[in-house]
């Protein structure tokens, strides 16, 4: 008995000292070096690449000024003041304590930080590049705005919950460069690791929120979005001509045969478009080099049958006709920089159609890019057309010209209503 | 990486655009006429085709076929469009489909999308076949024209000029809206889905009507006939009831 108690009591130690001694940050040093002019600059173009804006700032308020709200599975959490206030922002902060944010996870007031601030990406920031981004906030405008409470469900809103997740899933990280690799290589892989957090969308998520090691760049489902972010992985080697397509896509969010939409489109919007030309370049130049990835198994759409398919087929052709071909041709083969091509888009024939049905009930706009800065709309349809006709021209353009994908059922389309 | 030319140069529309200027100025001088239209609105080039997508449902040119849902945006001021577009876009106007379409657009190009609405003509409308009582006329009329001073609400007309014909750049006229519409509107500004920069001066007047005065002063305005011509009255809000957000 008293065996079972002892042994009991000494799990419990070792597991809390599990979560809480060993999660803790090293001391480190303040830098404290009154920063330049150019410090300054190169911290802000950093706070691009790290589109740091689109989570902490809310629409129509000063920029950085926190109180954005953060959907997650798991309940809201909300960004933090990042401008110099000295109650409601980093005003009191050293850029060790920043530091220690970006590295850790780690509030200046030793609290654990939610993982929606994506530091297991930002923890592979050099210190001198959080040096520069820190120089900047501190050179805002400060202004007052506390951050809002958390809304977590039981038991995500426990310490102990998170001090589990960062005991299971986080380790602080550092960039090492890899000598055999060019310098852009290097370059490419220390921003999209880095500061670009691309894997935060286009690598899947177990079902604690943690990226899936076995899974990296394969893309997925983007959490609460809706949408599902495409594969970065390489089935076969990417051509000059892909690459450069890219290259253009990323930073223009047009390209002669695609656009980015939904969350994508944000991305390009707030951070890739500021982004100089090299270091985009870069970064494709990474992307390249990814090997082929396991595909998670997605959500495999309802499935149709072959007889309904071709039903689906039929009734597609002429209202793809009547309604679509104005703009991306009677094949499908879009509009260059203006209206995408629908045949031979990856998008398109994704497993799930989720992104497809999206563009179609809504519609949208490409981004406004400095190099695109009045793009072309599609209207949106969820009002005009009924689910079957929809699902019938999804269908159509997953199937026609070479395209070949599973049929879109209607009651998917419902779903999404 | 000099395959990063901005895409705008290779753009198919303005490439004509262009060449067809460069041919014109070429020609005799009855094309200058044409060199000198397409020099007045350079920042229209090719929009009436980018925006195909909002003409689906606020019609050609902004004059929407469907007016119970979609209002006409055509001849309204262009500061009062821009402000509802950037409403729109930052949350503070509640419309899904509305914040989608517009979440990645700049607020340059929202400028030049208000501005190429707010040249169209607005066209005549017909007016909407809507019964209105006795009663609801005379409330209707008392609330546009005269307000009511016990409730604190100005008169329609005190802003949004004499016809309610609007006053540019930022107070919209309010003939030539079904009623159905401008109830709507009020209900929303009542229930906080539609928000104007603060103060926001409509929403505390919604606030001080009822189901009633709402429904007989909406119906009243849309049997007002359209005032003619874009808004006359323009630049100075010096001399309203209230403090507006909207103006400033
Ligand atoms: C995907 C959304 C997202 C992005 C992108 C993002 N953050 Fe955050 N950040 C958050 C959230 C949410 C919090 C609040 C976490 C919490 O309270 O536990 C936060 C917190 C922080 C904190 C801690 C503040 C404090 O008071 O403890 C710092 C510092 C920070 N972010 C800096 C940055 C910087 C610098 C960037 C860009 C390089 C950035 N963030 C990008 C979502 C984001
Ligand atoms: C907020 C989530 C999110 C983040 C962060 C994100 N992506 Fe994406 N990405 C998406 C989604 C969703 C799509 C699919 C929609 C589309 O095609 O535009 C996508 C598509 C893409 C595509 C393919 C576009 C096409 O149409 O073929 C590329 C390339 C890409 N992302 C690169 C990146 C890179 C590089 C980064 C990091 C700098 C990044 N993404 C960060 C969500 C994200
Ligand atoms: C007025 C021109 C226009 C019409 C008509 C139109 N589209 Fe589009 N479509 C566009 C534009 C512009 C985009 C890119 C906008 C964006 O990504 O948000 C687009 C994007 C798409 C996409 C997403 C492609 C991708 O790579 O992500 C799909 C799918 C699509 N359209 C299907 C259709 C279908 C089906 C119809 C007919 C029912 C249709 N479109 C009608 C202009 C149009």
């Amino acid at each position: 008995m008293w065996r079972i108690i002892l042994g009991l009591a000494a799990l419990l130690t070792g597991l809390a000292l599990w979560l809480f001694w060993a999660d803790r940050a090293p001391p480190i040093a303040v830098n404290g070096a009154a920063p330049s002019e150019e410090t300054i600059e190169k911290g802000e173009y950093l706070a691009r690449a790290g589109n740091c804006i689109a989570c902490h700032t809310v629409p129509g308020n000063p920029e950085y000024s926190g109180g954005r709200r953060i959907a997650t599975p798991f309940g809201n959490v909300y960004s933090s003041n990042l401008t110099p206030d000295n109650e409601t922002g980093i005003g009191q902060w050293s850029d060790a304590d920043f530091w220690r944010a970006m590295r850790h996870g780690i509030s200046r007031d030793g609290r654990r930080l939610y993982p929606a601030f994506p530091y297991s990406n930002y923890s592979r920031v050099k210190r001198e590049d959080s040096d520069a981004l820190f120089a900047y906030l501190k050179s805002l405008p400060a202004v007052r705005q506390p951050q809002p409470e958390p809304q977590l469900r039981f038991p995500y809103n426990t310490g102990l919950a998170l001090r589990l997740w960062r005991a299971l899933f986080f380790k602080p990280g550092r960039f090492e460069a890899d000598p055999q690799r060019s310098t852009a290589w290097n370059r490419g892989a220390y921003l999209v690791e880095g500061l670009g957090h691309c894997n935060a969308c286009h690598t899947a998520r177990g079902f604690l929120g943690n990226s899936l090691a076995s899974a990296e760049y394969a893309g997925g489902p983007v959490p609460m979005l809706g949408w599902d972010a495409l594969p970065l992985t390489n089935s076969q080697p990417m051509s000059d001509k892909r690459a450069s397509e890219m290259a253009r896509l990323l930073k223009h969010g047009v390209s002669e045969r695609n656009v980015t939409s939904g969350p994508m489109a944000e991305v390009v919007f707030h951070s890739l478009q500021h982004l100089a030309d090299d270091d985009i370049a870069a970064m494709v130049t990474y992307i390249r080099s990814l090997p082929p990835g396991q595909t998670p198994a997605s959500e495999q759409g309802l499935q149709v049958g072959e007889q309904r398919k071709a039903l689906l087929m039929k009734q597609g052709a002429p209202l793809y006709s009547e309604h679509c071909a104005d703009c991306h041709g009677e094949k499908g083969e879009g509009h260059p920089f203006q209206y995408p091509a629908l045949a031979d888009n990856q998008s398109v024939v994704a497993d799930s159609a989720n992104n497809i049905i999206r563009s179609l009930m809504y519609g949208g706009f490409g981004p406004s890019t400095k190099g695109n800065p009045r793009p072309y709309g599609m209207p949106p349809y969820a009002q005009q057309m009924s689910a079957e006709d929809m699902a019938a021209v999804l269908t159509y353009i997953r199937n026609a010209w070479g395209n070949e994908a599973a049929a879109v059922s209607p009651l998917q389309i419902r779903r999404l209503r | 990486m000099n395959n990063n030319r901005p895409d705008l140069f290779r753009n198919p529309v303005v490439k004509k655009s262009l060449l067809i200027s460069g041919l014109a100025s070429g020609l005799l001088l009855t094309s200058l006429a044409v060199v000198a239209e397409q020099a007045a609105t350079p920042d229209d080039a090719g929009l009436a085709e980018r925006l195909q997508a909002c003409a689906a449902c606020h019609g050609d040119e902004g004059r929407s076929q469907q007016e119970d849902y979609y209002p006409s945006i055509a001849g309204k001021p262009a500061g009062y469009l821009y402000r509802q577009l950037l409403n729109f876009r930052d949350g503070r106007r509640l419309h899904t489909t509305m914040r989608l379409m517009l979440a990645y657009l700049s607020d340059a190009y929202l400028y030049d999308i208000a501005r190429y609405y707010a040249r169209q003509s607005p066209g005549h409308h017909s007016l909407p076949e809507t019964n209105l009582t006795e009663a609801q006329k005379a409330l209707g009329k008392q609330l546009a024209q005269s307000g009511d001073p016990e409730r604190d609400l100005p008169a329609c007309t005190q802003c949004h000029g004499s016809r309610l014909q609007g006053r540019a750049p930022y107070i919209p006229g309010l003939t030539g809206l079904p009623s159905e519409y401008l109830a709507a509107q009020l209900g929303a500004w009542q229930a906080g889905t539609r928000q104007a920069l603060t103060p926001d001066c409509m929403a505390t007047i919604a606030q001080r009507l009822n189901g009633e005065d709402i429904l007989a002063v909406s119906r009243w305005i849309a049997h007002q006939p359209t005032a003619a011509d874009t808004p006359s009255t323009k630049g100075s809000y010096a001399n309203l009831p209230m403090e507006c957000g909207a103006v400033q």
